[in-house]
């Protein structure tokens, strides 16, 4: 029974890195941009989401009302600004731009925080739980977090599929010249992509503020975790981007079970069987209507 | 006054030099075919009405408009659309859905799916199919039906017959009239010397990026067309 709890708890935490790996799948899906900031930047929204629940006392989900907004324009600007001039040059140039972009928001991070660990206080939800059987309990709150990540996985796929920018969005990252032949401006879709990527960012970085006590360092095991939740799944391809936090998630509590201390490790371990065997993730690319 | 001029146009990649001193004018209705052998031009012509490529000299205007600067994106709502060499379907999206994306600009006029699905019947029976499983048939059928979505004033048409059996290009050009019928003007480039001279009503024929001959087909030798598109 233990090892079903493993399994059932893995599977939730699973949710919370496909809610952070969301915006990272969509940006490469979409551009092919591997974005290195992303895990700092769910940091300034755990951050920016536990400010606004200290000053003002709101409800940390109703944070979520200006922090998504707030992270969706920074997106934007982002992606109008440095983004699309580093998308224009060599291949390097937006790992380079996005791994700098990564390093100063920890630094300013630091300076305006301290290394101190920090938590956004969600008073008696953070303990609450739901017995299942009588071996097994799932915590409400991370309940709440895996429902949101599906939530956002579906909405995003449809969004893709069914939508007129979506679908010119799926156009623009097949063929971005044939895409310009159509009237399709790629600088307004790439900004529109980063400024949903970076909203739903800051939609993850406030629930892993509420689950987890967070620093300004803790962007960079947010990126691995989302990243290879990305790889795992399948560059490109939403669902599998679900699978692939899913999968992450049960590796390693599954593996905290057997290997009290070695549960992250396992999470790597399968992360690097997949590269090694199947390099195009579980689930390759098919998105279509 | 014509819907399209091009003065004195040249065009480079790089340091290499692919149009030298071309003009070309068209009036609105007309079907125009730029002949010629490979490498001589024509390709680099419709990219540089489309935006993709820019004349270091010369000038190209549409409807009287200077359009040299304006990016490509912006020449599809003025009412320019490319059908590209290769098609360029989108392959992750089904057939139906690269026309859709043609119709991006919303400019009004005569084609949708279902007046595109008469022209072009072979389109109907498989617009659920994905562009990269379609055949090269299908993926110029709907290239060009693509294109129509934005319900051009002028189409471009880059090399349709290329790598087609010759069945499938009878196929795919006895669309044209229908196009031509809605008053677009069509700009055709073609290897195929034989089916351009059929749709026109003018032929230009390139040599190494220099306008060698022009005039109309009833009136041009198959002498004359031949040395001018071998250049002997």
């Amino acid at each position: 029974m233990q090892w079903a709890n493993a399994v059932v708890q893995g599977v939730i935490l699973g949710g919370l890195y496909a809610l952070l790996a969301a915006g990272l799948s969509l940006m490469f899906g979409v551009m092919r941009l591997v974005n290195l900031a992303h895990g700092a930047l769910a940091i300034v929204a755990a951050y920016l989401g536990m400010v606004l629940v200290n000053k003002t006392g709101l409800p940390p989900f109703a944070t979520l009302l200006i922090v998504v907004p707030v992270m969706a324009l920074v997106g934007w600007v982002l992606q109008r600004t440095l983004l699309n001039t580093a998308l224009n040059r060599q291949s390097l140039a937006p790992i380079l731009v996005t791994f700098g972009l990564a390093v100063i928001i920890q630094n300013l991070l630091l300076e305006i925080f301290t290394a101190d660990n920090q938590s956004i206080d969600v008073g008696s939800l953070a303990g609450a739980s739901i017995q299942i059987t009588p071996d097994i309990a799932v915590g409400v709150f991370p309940l709440i977090t895996f429902i949101v990540g599906v939530l956002v996985i579906a909405g995003l796929q449809l969004y893709l599929a069914k939508t007129t920018t979506g679908r010119a969005m799926r156009a623009t990252s097949d063929d971005r010249e044939a895409a310009a032949l159509m009237g399709i401006d790629h600088r307004n879709l790439y900004a529109l992509a980063t400024a949903i990527a970076i909203g739903l960012v800051g939609l993850a970085g406030v629930f892993l503020g509420v689950r987890t006590q967070f620093n300004p360092t803790f962007g960079d095991v947010t990126l691995i975790f989302a990243f290879e939740a990305v790889i795992i799944g399948g560059l490109g391809s939403l669902w599998g981007t679900l699978w692939g936090g899913i999968i992450l998630g049960v590796a390693q509590v599954v593996g905290a079970q057997a290997f009290p201390s070695s549960g992250v490790l396992l999470g790597h371990i399968v992360f690097l069987l997949v590269l090694a065997f199947r390099p195009t993730g579980l689930f390759p690319k098919v998105v279509n209507g | 006054m014509a819907l399209l001029e091009i003065e004195n146009i040249d065009v480079f990649y790089g340091d290499v030099q692919a149009i030298f001193d071309v003009s070309l004018s068209i009036e609105e209705g007309q079907t125009l075919a730029v002949i010629g052998a490979n490498g001589a031009g024509k390709s680099t012509l419709l990219k540089s009405i489309a935006g993709l490529c820019t004349p270091a000299t010369g000038e190209i205007r549409f409807n009287g408009e200077r359009i040299n600067d304006v990016p490509p994106h912006r020449r599809v709502p003025l009412g320019i659309a490319l059908t590209p060499e290769g098609r360029r379907i989108f392959p992750s999206l089904t057939l139906e859905e690269n026309l859709l994306v043609g119709a991006h600009t919303k400019r009004s006029g005569y084609w949708n799916l279902s007046t595109l699905y008469e022209t072009f019947p072979l389109l109907a029976d498989r617009k659920s199919r994905l562009g990269t499983n379609a055949s090269g048939g299908e993926q110029q059928a709907a290239a060009i039906a693509r294109a129509l979505m934005s319900n051009p004033r002028i189409l471009l048409l880059d090399e349709v017959s290329l790598g087609l059996a010759p069945v499938v290009v009878e196929q795919i050009y006895a669309a044209l009239p229908a196009i031509v019928e809605q008053g677009t003007t069509v700009l055709v480039v073609e290897q195929d010397v034989n089916q351009a001279m059929k749709v026109s009503d003018r032929v230009q024929c390139l040599l190494d990026g220099r306008t060698v001959l022009e005039g109309k087909p009833s009136e041009l030798s198959r002498e004359r067309i031949a040395s001018a598109f071998f250049g002997i």
